[in-house]
Order: structure tokens, then sequence, then C-alpha cells
């Protein structure tokens, strides 16, 4: 019951919202209820034991039974971090948009609502079909929050974000169906569990296209690489990132990249292990080159918040080699590098929407000098900085030391053509904070008769958290990393015959977590 | 007290300091400020004492250490947050609390005027806490969170008065050097962890194949340690890494004393002496340390000829310096390496400190040839420069003229040495002795140049007391390593302390060949007298015929402006390297993602819409025209039947 009341609440908060007479409060009440869901959704890491690789917390309820859909939720150490995450980032956002958004708020805060199951919801479906129905479904309230709540190209990117999006995912849903007829022949029912999907064996011919194994391998790869995204799928990124407001940059960054890059973990990597293992170079390739490829033309942006997009690719990058790194630092670095890069772009994305609001303008090139003018507001940029440059003690290096590390185990030319990344981030980012915040004050920042304000308690309160996570995740790395190393290392040693252990006796939420227990 | 305990207070008294003064870095206090930064440090330095005092005697431990928690853990990876004080780590928590203790006192003079002094004085004590991680920590991975983390207070120093924009950049460039070289070192410890299985230091060195010395270029130790001499040129300043460290003079003057002298930038140094077994294994690398180190102190001393800046002067003589150190490193002489590097910490702490004196004195004044006849202004500060210009030039007895030799015997006599790098050495002493002499010359010395509305005038006692210490250490700071040679004929035989001190960890190098006592005397008295000489030489050139140096520099002209402009390296890079790199990146952006990649999905999405018209244009609306269909339709279906 825990897991579907986590994932289904804020739908149910989304007609709250409905029903709130006055505008006025919309925000409070949003806020409230968040942070209800992120407090109930740490009911989660209570519960969670982290012994087993088996998936926790399920419920099962045949959804569409003659064909084997069901409506299948599950957690374990790959999911339960994002999910809590996205309860995280939540209440944050909320804050964090209070004055920013002041147009249809009503609508936005459904929107948001909307969202957060629907991101919630792909990481804990256990189910191919219901996933897909949760993957769609983000699609929709984000467009409308780039499109009616975002800048002056709002629709151009958000229809070439959605369109990019639903290209990829097309074929993802025929993947699925044929992998259903496959369990329908190999295991005489149909299916769409994962579960199932995971014991069947599909032919594999190594080095041609034309076998069913390469083939679902790359159908689903290019859905989750486009999400990711992944050079060269990744055009679609900073144009929906300088568009879309702030909070829908928040999330965009935050969370609904790491649902491509789950879905590697999830779908693509157990399900289709020797094409996995076979193609691996060609995603340690494009992930190198999008590391490297992303930093360098984030240097060159003129815009902060295109620059921190194209910084998000380079990061990516970085997920996706850990990834296919395939053994346990990599993964681990990745798994990691998906929070870490959640909590510091989202924190990236938050202050540049604080000082959008009082300059409208983004132009690096119209600042300098900030530092004098807003103090407070530069030292937690700064910070935020260094956790995106991986400097060690914060999150960022714990994550890119262990990808690095697992890349160099996997293919010693690969780490070292990533490792250029390390110092080419260091160069696009403290170049900018150059330029911005340094130097004699700039045409914005010397404006008399805008002079700006250092940054106030509201928005000293949204940031604050993030900063807190973002030294406890770098000192304390074996807090987090506890929950998932079962998981991670189920993965990792059993890649050629994964199989997730669930509980045999389901039959209806009620009893449920008494089944699980019990199988444990 | 108990290690545990005494460890902890040894690294989380800066840490204390720093959350003191970061929180109220708004204060103006420079003297709150600098007074409890200041005690934090000593405090360090005291407990470092203790623990150091602790290693001494018979039966000591040969190291005292604690564990606290377990950082990472993940597979095979292990890494503990557990420090070490060995018999090198000693040497250098002395060196870098007792000197740094004595630069935060001095920088409670420097920085009374400045408008933020308590955040000057958090970044000061965060750095000595990040530089306490490299030392202690002990594994690799402690070192590196350490040595990127002074890498960070570096940057954040140099670029101390943000609003110039050029300090800023300065304190980028220094960064961004840096990662280069910490680049190659993330890539040594994945060497070393996929090698040896741990990044424990004893535990790397334990594991160490016996005889395993690798004969070949790649093999994988000599691979490993080159990735490792990366991170070590990027943080020491050696070529072609070398660039950040001039610039780097853009921060305070006392954090040019600190960190881009006395402690920083010989953390290479250090962790190559900590590892020097394992670099015992690979001798190319070795040889490419020793070239590299040779050339650098060459270019350094050079390039030091010629500067008009006080600190520009300073600053390549240590990467001079560092040089030296590199090429002890390199022909297995690493306990002379430590010997440098703690000597040279003295010396060149009290003469940035002194330049120090001399800049506040002259209010910010820099170039050396509006200064000169200043001794008579500034008698102490005199005084005690003059003491590190002894030392630095290596006259005897002073603390410089051991450690250098040292090293100049070493890589004369080593199995890994040569002839060729003595004669670099040598040379790099004569010019030292001459840029430093002329230094001396134009800033002490002769007329005086100074603009008259300038009042120099001595520093307050918080500022000579420092420089007072460090004088006195730059005299006696080399009798803890008298060479056998000396020692034999000197009264009381004193034995070569350092070298006993650091004897299990680190080997004295095999010698080529039996050399005799006359040899080494001979070459000591080469170099002395080359220094001499050139110090002569400059004395003439700067003080008693002023109008000489234009004279010579004219006959040279294009040599010199090779030099002066310091070999155009600042401009190669970035006419080759950067510039284009920028350059091919806004290709990219516009090339690749705009008119490429684009470009091609409008042309996927042109033809889709394409079929779509294609296909509306089929549904008019026009009756007519769906009864033509409905009839073709049925004519093919019918055609199709009855065929």
């Amino acid at each position: 019951m825990l897991l579907s009341l986590v994932t289904l609440l804020p739908l149910a908060f989304a007609l709250v919202m409905l029903l709130i007479p006055r505008e006025s409060w919309i925000r409070p009440v949003a806020l409230v209820l968040a942070l209800a869901e992120f407090v109930i959704s740490l009911k989660l890491l209570i519960d969670f034991d982290k012994t087993t690789p088996a998936i926790q917390f399920v419920e099962k309820i045949p959804w569409v039974p003659e064909m084997g859909i069901s409506y299948f939720l599950g957690l374990d150490g790959l999911s339960l971090w994002l999910v809590l995450l996205t309860t995280f980032l939540m209440p944050i956002v909320i804050l964090g948009s209070w004055t920013a958004i002041n147009t249809k708020v009503k609508g936005f805060h459904v929107a948001l609502f909307i969202l957060q199951t629907a991101m919630m919801g792909s990481f804990v479906a256990m189910d191919a079909i219901l996933f897909y129905v949760f993957f769609e479904l983000s699609l929709v309230p984000m467009y409308f929050m780039v499109g009616i709540w975002g800048g002056q190209r709002r629709i151009y990117a958000t229809v070439k974000f959605f369109i990019y999006t639903m290209a990829g995912s097309l074929m993802m849903l025929l993947a699925i169906i044929y992998l259903m007829f496959a369990t329908r022949d190999t295991l005489g029912y149909m299916s769409s569990s994962l579960l199932d999907f995971y014991a069947i064996k599909l032919p594999f011919v190594a080095g041609e296209l034309m076998n069913p194994q390469t083939l679902l391998f790359f159908a689903f790869s290019l859905a989750f690489a486009i999400k990711v995204p992944m050079f060269p799928f990744h055009t679609w990124l900073p144009d929906a990132h300088v568009e879309a407001p702030t909070p829908g940059s928040v999330l965009l960054a935050g969370v609904m990249l790491k649902m491509g890059s789950y879905g590697f973990l999830r779908f693509v990597i157990p399900m289709f292990a020797e094409a996995a293992g076979y193609y691996a170079w060609v995603f340690l390739f494009l992930g190198v080159v999008g590391i490297i490829y992303g930093a360098l033309v984030a240097m060159v942006q003129p815009d902060i918040k295109k620059l921190v997009a194209y910084s998000s690719v380079s990061h990516m990058g970085y997920v996706m080699i850990g990834l296919f790194a395939l053994n346990t630092y990599g993964v681990t670095g990745s798994l990691y590098q998906m929070l870490n890069h959640g909590v510091s772009t989202g924190a990236l994305f938050l202050l540049i929407g604080m000082i959008y609001e009082r300059t409208h303008n983004r132009e690096i090139s119209k600042y300098g000098g900030l530092a004098k003018a807003m103090p407070i507001f530069t030292i937690l940029f700064v910070i935020v900085t260094m956790s995106s440059i991986a400097v060690p003690m914060t999150n960022g290096f714990i994550g890119e030391f262990l990808i690095l590390m697992g890349t160099f185990e996997a293919s010693k030319p690969f780490a070292i053509a990533a490792v250029t990344g390390v110092v080419l981030g260091a160069v696009y980012m403290l170049w900018m904070v150059k330029r911005v915040f340094f130097g004699p004050p700039g045409e914005l920042v010397a404006d008399e008769h805008h002079p700006l304000h250092d940054i106030n308690t509201r928005e000293m309160v949204v940031m604050a958290p993030l900063i807190v996570l973002i030294f406890w995740m770098g000192l304390f790395p074996t807090t987090f990393l506890n929950y998932s190393k079962a998981s991670i290392d189920h993965f990792v040693n059993n890649r050629d015959n994964y199989r997730l252990a669930a509980p045999t006796t389901i039959s209806g939420p009620s009893d449920t977590k008494f089944a699980a227990k019990e199988s444990r | 007290m108990s290690n545990q305990l005494l460890i902890a207070i040894l690294l989380l008294a800066p840490l204390a300091g720093f959350l003191f003064n970061g929180l109220r870095y708004k204060s103006h206090n420079a003297y709150l400020a600098g007074t409890v930064a200041t005690i934090m440090v000593g405090i360090s330095f005291i407990c470092s004492c203790i623990l150091v005092s602790r290693l001494v005697g018979e039966g000591a431990p040969q190291a005292v250490g604690a564990k606290y928690f377990e950082w990472i853990a993940v597979g095979g990876l292990s890494v503990t947050a557990g420090f070490v004080i060995d018999h090198i780590s000693a040497i250098m928590v002395l060196v870098v609390t007792g000197v740094g203790t004595l630069i935060h006192l001095f920088s409670i003079g420097y920085m009374s005027h400045d408008a933020r002094p308590s955040k000057y004085f958090a970044y000061l004590n965060f750095f000595l806490f990040n530089m306490l991680l490299l030392i202690l920590g002990e594994n690799l991975l402690l070192m590196f969170v350490g040595w990127e983390g002074v890498g960070l207070c570096s940057y954040l120093l140099i670029g101390f008065w943000f609003t110039d924009a050029d300090k800023a950049a300065a304190g980028m460039k220094a960064f961004v050097t840096n990662r280069i070289g910490d680049a190659g070192f993330l890539l040594g410890i994945f060497s070393l962890f996929f090698m040896f299985g741990t990044v424990n230091f004893q535990e790397i060195i334990a594991r160490l194949p016996v005889n395993g010395m690798e004969v070949y270029m790649w093999g994988p130790i000599t691979v490993a340690c080159l990735f490792l001499f990366v991170g070590a040129m990027g943080k020491s300043a050696q070529i072609p890494l070398y660039v950040w460290l001039p610039d780097a003079m853009a921060g305070p003057t006392p954090v040019s004393a600190l960190i881009h002298a006395a402690t920083m930038v010989t953390a290479g140094v250090y962790m190559i002496v900590r590892l020097n077994p394992l670099f015992l294994l690979a001798p190319n690398a070795m040889h490419v340390i020793a070239i590299i180190g040779g050339a650098t102190a060459l270019m350094g001393a050079t390039i030091g000829l010629t500067q008009w800046d006080i600190k520009k002067v300073l600053a390549y003589s240590t990467v001079s310096q560092l040089g030296y150190m590199f090429l002890a490193c390199g022909v297995g002489a690493f306990g002379a390496a430590m010997f440098h590097l703690m000597t040279h910490a003295f010396f060149k702490a009290l003469m940035f400190l002194g330049s120090g004196s001399v800049i506040h004195a002259m209010h910010e004044e820099q170039d050396i040839r509006k200064m000169g006849g200043l001794k008579k202004y500034l008698p102490i500060t005199h005084f005690t420069f003059m003491l590190g210009w002894l030392a630095i030039i290596g006259i005897p007895p002073l603390a410089g003229f051991f450690s250098k030799d040292e090293i100049l015997w070493f890589s004369f006599s080593s199995i890994h040495g040569h002839k060729a790098l003595w004669i670099v050495g040598v040379i790099t002493a004569a010019c030292t002795s001459f840029y430093m002499t002329r230094l001396m010359a134009l800033t002490f010395w002769g007329k005086s140049r100074v603009p008259k509305e300038v009042h120099p005038h001595e520093s307050p006692a918080v500022m000579t007391i420092p420089l007072i210490v460090l004088g006195v250490l730059s005299v006696i700071g080399g009798w803890i390593g008298i060479p056998h040679v000396i020692g034999a004929v000197l009264p009381g035989h004193p034995g070569n302390g350092l070298e006993h001190w650091l004897e299990h960890l680190v080997h004295e190098p095999t010698l080529r060949q039996a050399y005799g006592a006359a040899t080494e005397w001979a070459l000591m008295g080469i170099s002395v007298s080359l220094a001499v000489l050139a110090a002569l030489l400059a004395y003439n050139f700067y003080v008693t015929n002023p109008e000489r140096p234009a004279k010579f520099t004219a006959k040279i002209q294009g040599l010199y402006n090779l030099v002066y402009n310091k070999y155009f390296v600042d401009e190669f890079y970035f006419a080759r390297i950067i510039n284009p790199l920028v350059e091919a990146s806004r290709a990219l952006w516009a090339y690749v993602d705009v008119n490429f990649i684009d470009r091609t999905t409008y042309v996927v999405s042109d033809m889709v819409r394409g079929v779509g018209s294609a296909a509306r244009s089929f549904q008019t609306g026009n009756l007519q025209q769906y009864a033509m269909y409905i009839a073709l339709g049925l004519a093919v279906t019918m055609f199709l039947i009855l065929r």
C-alpha cells in the first residue's frame, strides 16, 4: 500500500489544487502537501531492507489479465534513491518558484503534481506497460510547463522536446509489445512484467543487426538515449532548458533525465545482457564524446542557462560511461552521479532562476562583479559550482571518481579520454563564474536604477537543504550507497542471467507487505 | 592524550578557524580574525610537535596514526578516513604548521587594512586544513582530497581581490592548470589500485614486487609513475604546467609565501618521496622526472634573471627550486629532495614575507626599478632578507648550501644521475646567485629610486617577528643534514641527522662508483665558487656600475627579449591550444549542433510533414472526389478478385 500511496498521492494533490478556491492559498497548500509527501516517502527509507536485492513494497493487481498486464509496483536499491530524490526536490521546487510563476498558478501546480506521480511511477513500475504509461504521462505536464510558463521560443522548444521523446518511446512501445509476445511463446503466458522479461532468453548473434536481441536492444536504447540525452540526441535539451521556467528546468534536469539513465539500468542492460556487453563500446564512445562535446559547447555559450544545459549533456555522459563500464565501480558511480546531478544541477538552475528574477537577463557578458553586489548568493553559487566540477568533499567527486575508476577497469583508452572532462568541466564552470561574479561590475550589476539585493530568507531556505546534501553526500557517501549495495552487486554479478526476486504470493495490496517480508 | 584525539585536534583546529571566520566573513576586524586563525594553526603546530616527539627515541614506533570512519566502500575499494604520521610526513607536518603559524601571524599585520580580513583568514585556515589532509592522509585518495582542496584554496586566494579581472583570471588559470595535473593523478590512482588492489600507501609499498624493476618504457608501474608525475607537474609547477605559478602572485603576498612557495607547491615532491619505493621500480620514469626537474630548474632561473617585479623574481625562483627537488627525486635522492623542500620552505617563505614587508612599506609597489636603498628604511627586513639570500645562493653554512649541495652531489654520483644533470644544476645555481643578488641590490642597496611621495617604513612587530624566526631557521635549518665529508672534519663529527631520521623509509641512492672524498669536496668547491662569482658579478652590475646591465642587454637583445618574455610559453599556449580550442568549440556548436543535428531532424520532420500533406490532399471534402475514390477502389478490388 505504501508504495502506491507515495506514487499516487501527488495525483490526489493535483485534484486538491483544482479545488482550492483562492489563488493565494495555492502555493502554501502545495508546499505543505509536497512536504507531507516527502515525509511519507521517508517511510520507504525506514522500512527498506538493505540486505536484499529483491524488490520490496511489492504490489500487484491485474490490469488487463488477458494480456498479462498488471499494476505492478516494486522498489529496490536501484530505484529507491531516485524516488526519494523526486519527493525531496518537489517542495524545493514549489518554494523556489514562489515568485517566479505569476500566471495560471493553479494550473502550474496541478501540472507539477501530475508530473511528480508520472516520474515516481516510472521509477517504481515493475510492469513494462505501466512503465510506459508513466513514462509518457510525464511528457504531458512538462509539455505544458514549457509551453505555457516558458520563455519566448517556448512553443518551438516544447514541441521539439515532445517530438524527440515521443519518437524514441514509440520504438520502445513496439519493443515492449514484441517482448510480450515473446513471453507468450517461451513462458506459455503473455506478460508484461519485467520479471518475466528478465526470464526470457532472446536469440543474439554477435555482430549482426538483424536479430531480435540486437534490434530490441537498440529500440530501447534509442528511447532512453534521447531521454538521457546522449550525444547526438541531445539538441532538444538546451532548447527545452532555456525556455522552461525554473521549476521546469529543475525537474527536467533533476529527475526526468534520470528516467533515461534509469531505463538503461532497469531495462536495457539486464534484459539484453549479451547485446549490452557486445555493444558497450558504442555507449562508452558516445558517452565520452558527450562528456567532451558537452563541455566544449558549454564553454562557449553566451547564456548561463544554456551553459548549464550543455553541462548536463557532459554530466550525463559520465552516467552513461559508468553504466556501460558494467562493473561495480562504474554502476555505483553512475547511480550516485544521477543523484548528484539532480542535486547540483537542480541547485544551479534554482540559483540562475533567482538571478534571472532580479535582472530578467541571462547573458553572461552583461554580468561581472556580482560577487560584490550579492556575496551570499556568490558563496552558494561557488559551492554548487564546486559540486558540479566534482571537487572532493562534495557529492560530485564520489560519483565522478567511481565512474572514471569503473571506466578505467573496463577500458583504459576511454578512461583517459573521459578524464579530460575533469579539466574541461573546471574550464567552462570557472570561466563562467569568473565572468559573472568577478572583475569590475558589468552592465546589469552596475545599474543604479535596479540595485541587486542579495538572496532573501525564502531563497536561503530553498538552497539550504541542497547545500547540506552536497556535503553530506560528499563526506558520508556510505549513508546512501549502503542502501543500493545489494542491488548493484546483484546487478553486476548476475548480469549474464539477471533475475529479480519478488514475493511469490501476491494477490492484492493488502497482504503484499507481509508476503514481501516473508520472502526475504 | 591519545593519538586519535591529537590528530583530530590537529586537523580540526584549522577547520574550526575556517568556520569561525567564514561565518563572520563581513567583519572588518583583522586582529580578531587573525588572532583566532593564528591560534588555530598554532594549536595544530603544538599537536604536531607532540605527535612527532612520539616517534623519537629508542623503541619508538615507526609511525603513529588514527582511523576515524570508512569514507568509501564500493566493490574492492575501501577508503578509510585514517591519518598517519611517519618519518616523512613528520617533517612535512612540522614545516607546514610551523611556517604556517608564522605566516598567519605575519598576515595580521599585512592584511590589517584590507576590507575583508575575515574571509582571508578563513581561506587561509581552510587551506591549512586541506594541506594537513594531503600530508597526513594514509591513502592516495585522502591525499587527493587535500590535493584538490589546496588547489581550491589557492584559487580562492589568488583571486582574493576578485574585482580585478586579471587577478580573477590568474586564480582560474591556477585551478585549471592544476586540474590537468589532477586528471593525471586520478589515472595514477586507478593504475595503482588495479595493480595492487589498494590505495593505502603502506599497503601499496608492502605489495610492490620484489625485484620488479621495469626496464621497458611502458611497463605498468612506469606508466603509473608517469601519471602520478603529471599530477606533481601541475601542483608543483614543472614544465609544461608551471605557467600558473608566476601568475599566482596576484594573490596577497603572505599567500604566495605559504601556498606558492613553502607548502602547497611542494606537494608533488612530497607525494613522490612518499611513494619512493614505487618510483625506484621504474627507472625510466625517474629519468623523465630528473630531466624535467633539471630543465625546469634552469628555465625558471634564467627567466628570473630578467624580471622586474619583486614577486615574479621570487616566483620563478620557486619554480626553479622546485625543479631542483624533482631533479633530486629523479636521481633517487629522495632524502635530499625532502631536505631541500624543508630548507626552501624556510628561506623562500622568509623572502616572500620580506618582499611582503617591502611591498607593504612601498604602498603596494612591486617594481624593483622603483626601489633601491631600502636598507636604511627597513633594517630588519633587509637583514633577514639577506639571510634568505645567502641561504638560497648556497653560501655555507646556511641552510640552502647543505640541501642544494646534496642534490648536486647525488645528481653527479647516483646511478640514476648523469654529469649533464650536474652541469645543469650548477649553471642553475650560478643563475640563482646572480638573480638573487640582483634582487637584493635593486631593492635594498645602491641609490634610492623611490618616488618622492612614498615614505617607506619598517613593518610592525607582528610582521618582523616571523621574519626573524624564519631568518634563524634559514641559517641553522641545514645543520640537521650535514654531509659526511663535512661532518668528518667538523669538531664533534656531527652525523647526517636527517638521513638517519629517514633511513627506514628512504634509502640513500646507490652511487655509480666509489667516489673519494676529494671528488665531493671538488664539486662542492666548484658550485660554491661559481655562486660567489655570479654574486660578485651581479653586485658589480647593479651596485657598482648601474649603467652596465642596459649596455649588456642591448648587445644580446634577441636572447634578452626571449627570456624577458618568458620564452613566449604563455603566448604559445594561447595561440596554439586555448584559442583554437575555443574557436573549435564555437564551430562545434554552430555546425554540429545547430546546422547538422538540428538540420537533419528538420529534414526528417519535413519528410513526415510532406507525407502528411500528401495524404491531406486526398481529403478535400469534395463529395464527387470521394465518390471517385470509392469507384476507383471498387474497380481495383473487382480487378483483383476477378483476375
